[in-house]
């Protein structure tokens, strides 16, 4: 088990390499620059900045010094926020996101499968096709709809919430982001969960535990629950890396300072630092979920063994 | 009940050993959820910031620095307007004020301004603001290591062009303190807007020992120390930014509000939800969709006003086929229905622009193109009648290509002129849209680009911003203009002090360049934003600023 562990925390370094070394030339292909804007800089000042910021360095030489710099820890400074270090974004950005996509990830882990298990007890009748019905809904319905949408249901009409803002991080202002992002997330949820628990409640063993006379109830918590969870483990693992470092959608309309705007404006503004900063933690993320769900697995299914 | 060896109940009794590794795995990674999670709590919001005599003001976009010398966008400007003070300041309406000098003199031959500064004035930790900050200012404006974007703004004053270049020391910049609240700047050449370039972020004092301490970081809270109505006290970036009320700033005594935060409201939409659920009292924006109704149900809140702004189509002067064809420019541009696009597309005030310059400048007479007067009928003959002189028919028609930045509203306008290109002259367009940066670079590179859409927001009131884009020299000139009558008099207007011999030559330099049609003017922008009614001392002006400072609310 540790031995496999180092194995797979090892492997990830020519990944992560791989990782960095194609973000970092692909952003640099893309046409357009950091300082481009309507307002075109005269010569010396563009001159200036480019020194500053090293980009009057051949490429590979400024490749060279941004994995030494990563090597100590330093994301660089962002071209965009001029008074931040990446780092310092990643790091105040990404508490919020995980508060929020944490927070939505286990509402999600408990409506979905509960409702999931309980459309596979009744499939094909009414009750199943109604939570299925509500749960396409959730896939369908995008992001940038619900969320306004609960907005002004329950912060403009009815006033029960705030519309936006952290609010120092109250309840009452996590409430609409968490529900908005975890929507769709409920919605896969409840679908895988529903198609495996159908599978399992089919198999010999369950088969054997009902002759046995176990309740429903018994069957499904602790024999049916833990291998149907076998494929929502799998889809949670990217998941969860995707959800807790945020949504730009979710962040702009509730106002929310989490991580996920930097993936959308880092690019856009042609942020190199940043850019690369959210793709090396969002891929250490991946990684490090990739390998929980692997040790989940040895857990859930006695089949797996490390 | 008898014991069924079966695989499902090995995998629910797992040997003890993992059984408790697995336990302290578990406990680890979950008191490490927990401490992030409480890291998020708590923040900087739960302090004694946000109460009822706060102003909340929607801004746009987060600011990229609240460093007077790295300040660029709308967002940031209005921040660091009320952080920092000038020499001259706006008031309410955008006039032109004393700021952080109560007086000035000008010499005669427009070279020389001496400033006598309040001695009233402080910074927001009580030193004394002196000459000497608004000469460590300029310095470290033009330093080169400070790569500061506005630096090309206050090039006019002496030696500031050689230090930028990096060919001089800074300390040889003709700004000096001749005593403490006695500051002497020296230009290279008379500059008529001299005095209202110096209300922007970039000619603002720094404040040394904090800069001295801190270097390039020191625009953060607990750090930056500023000369405005107000100081930072806290910023978390993505979320909001908090001033307070500077009790040492000269005119306290009449700064009304003692909190003013501002919001980055990107999505309109979201910011309109937060107005309407009582979160904002100023919104940055008011989104096209929702216009027509809040006209109706908000008509009061609802602040519409000219800005100085102007949308407008820009050709490739330097590669056919408009090189060399202002009859053909002409020609395109007088059909386009600005009033129709106005009414139909954008919807929310905003004024057909036959100028280059937008109105609202005090003494400034915007020129119009002739055609403006016409009936439609008359434009599309005449566009007719030059676009076959240009050597185009219905059996050789002009095929061109119009490119814009994605967004919605840029489409819909390029949609419909390119149907107005093709019903009144039959012109073939092809409509190209790139993301921004692409866009940019792509009128930069020259070669692709044919017919962009671009704007131009003024820096400072005065007709100079939007004319010295033109000019031959200017790298932010996307057209590749180059008139030397139209440099000449923009050279001779610089040199006038006489302010409305100077205006008038400045007039004269519009009507030259109008009837080479380098851009079409389309629209003019409208500044639009919902004020609450309990903000007092909002005054619509064509700059759209708005300092804190001078507003107030009602109990």
């Amino acid at each position: 088990m540790l031995r496999y562990s180092l194995q797979r925390l090892l492997g990830a370094i020519p990944t992560l390499f791989i990782l960095i070394a194609l973000a970092f030339f692909m952003i640099r292909v893309a046409p357009g620059g950091p300082f481009d804007s309507e307002r075109q800089l005269p010569a010396e000042v563009e001159a200036n900045l480019m020194r500053a910021y090293h980009l009057d360095e051949p490429l590979h030489q400024q490749f060279a010094r941004y994995l030494g710099n990563l090597l100590r820890g330093d994301f660089g400074p962002s071209f965009q926020y001029k008074d931040y270090s990446v780092t310092e974004l990643i790091m105040t950005g990404f508490p919020v996101s995980l508060r929020l996509g944490g927070s939505a990830m286990v509402l999600a882990l408990l409506v979905g499968v509960g409702a999931g298990t309980f459309a596979a007890l009744r499939q094909n009748r009414v009750a199943d096709h109604s939570v299925m019905a509500v749960s396409m809904t959730g896939i369908s319905i995008p992001n940038f709809v619900m969320a306004p949408l609960l907005i002004l249901v329950f912060a403009v009409y009815l006033r029960w919430l705030p519309a936006g803002g952290l609010g120092g991080g109250a309840v009452r202002n996590m409430v609409l982001p968490v529900i908005a992002l975890a929507l769709p997330q409920i919605a896969y949820v409840a679908r895988l969960t529903r198609g495996s628990m159908i599978e399992v409640l089919r198999s010999n063993f369950i088969r054997t535990a009902r002759a046995q006379g176990l309740t429903t109830l018994t069957i499904v918590l602790r024999h049916a629950l833990k291998p149907a969870l076998l494929p929502v483990v799998s889809y949670l693992g990217p998941a969860t890396a995707a959800v807790i470092t945020g949504s730009v959608v979710i962040e702009q309309i509730f106002g929310v300072p989490g991580l996920g705007r930097y993936f959308v404006q880092g690019a856009l503004n042609r942020d190199y630092t940043l850019v690369m900063g959210v793709v090396v933690f969002y891929g250490i993320l991946i990684i490090i979920f990739n390998f929980l769900v692997d040790l989940l697995y040895a857990w859930l299914d006695p089949k797996v063994t490390y | 009940m008898p014991t069924v060896p079966s695989r499902f109940d090995q995998a629910q009794r797992p040997a003890p050993m993992a059984g408790r590794a697995r336990q302290a795995w578990s406990l680890a990674l979950c008191s490490a959820a927990c401490a992030l999670w409480l890291s998020a709590c708590g923040g900087p919001e739960g302090g004694a910031l946000g109460t009822p005599a706060t102003l909340h003001r929607g801004n746009e976009a987060e600011p990229e620095s609240l460093d007077p010398h790295a300040v660029r966008s709308v967002a940031a400007l209005n921040v660091a307007r009320d952080l920092g003070e000038g020499l001259v300041t706006y008031d309410a309406a955008g006039n032109l004020v004393p700021g952080a000098a109560r007086s000035w003199s000008v010499s005669e031959d427009g070279l020389r301004y001496l400033f006598e500064l309040r001695p009233t004035a402080r910074w927001s930790n009580g030193d004394p603001l002196t000459a000497g900050d608004f000469v460590a200012g300029f310095r470290r404006l033009l330093t080169p290591a400070t790569a500061a974007f506005y630096g090309e703004l206050l090039l006019d004053i002496r030696g500031a062009a050689e230090i930028l270049a990096g060919q001089r020391a800074p300390d040889t910049l003709a700004v000096r303190a001749l005593a403490d609240h006695q500051l002497e700047i020296e230009l290279a050449q008379p500059t008529g807007h001299f005095l209202k370039l110096l209300t922007l972020p970039a000619a603002f004092p720094i404040h040394g020992p904090s800069l001295a301490s801190f270097g390039q970081g020191f625009a953060r809270p607990g750090r930056l120390v500023s000369n405005g109505a107000y100081r930072l006290a806290e910023w978390t970036v993505a979320s909001h930014i908090g001033l307070v009320r500077n009790e040492h700033y000269w005119d306290a005594a009449k700064t009304a509000i003692a909190q003013v935060w501002f919001y980055p409201t990107v999505d309109q939409l979201a910011e309109l939800n937060r107005y309407r659920a009582g979160e904002l009292d100023i919104t940055a924006n008011v989104p096209a969709s929702a216009f027509p109704r809040l006209q109706q149900e908000r008509a009061a809140e609802l602040r519409v006003a000219p800005y100085l702004s102007t949308y407008y189509y820009g050709f490739n002067l330097r590669q056919p086929p408009f090189q060399g064809q202002p009859d053909l420019r002409r020609a395109l541009s007088m059909v386009i229905d600005r009033r129709l696009l106005v009414n139909q597309i954008t919807r929310r005030g905003e004024q057909p622009a036959f100028s280059w310059i937008p109105p609202g400048l005090v003494g400034y007479t915007p020129q119009q193109v002739d055609f403006a007067a016409w009936s439609p009928e008359r434009r599309i003959a005449e566009a007719r009648r030059l676009y076959a002189a240009a050597g185009y028919s219905a059996a050789n028609p002009l095929q061109t290509e119009i490119r814009f930045n994605t967004d919605r509203g840029h489409q819909q306008i390029a949609v419909a002129i390119q149907s107005m290109w093709r019903e009144a002259l039959g012109v073939q367009t092809t409509l190209v849209n790139t993301e921004l940066k692409v866009h940019l670079a792509q009128i930069r590179a020259g070669g692709q680009m044919q017919v962009f859409r671009a704007s131009w927001v003024g820096d400072y009131a005065d007709p100079q911003t939007f004319a010295a884009l033109l000019t031959s020299g200017n790298p932010a000139n996307l057209t590749g203009y180059a008139n030397p009558d139209y440099d000449a008099l923009l050279d001779k207007a610089a040199a006038t002090t006489d302010q409305s011999r100077r205006l008038s030559l400045l007039q004269e330099a519009e009507q030259v360049m109008l009837n080479d049609m380098p851009v079409m003017p389309i629209y003019v922008y409208v500044s639009k934003h919902l004020v609450r009614p309990r903000v007092r001392g909002w005054t619509d002006n064509a700059l759209d600023v708005h300092l804190s400072r001078h507003l107030a609310l009602a109990e």
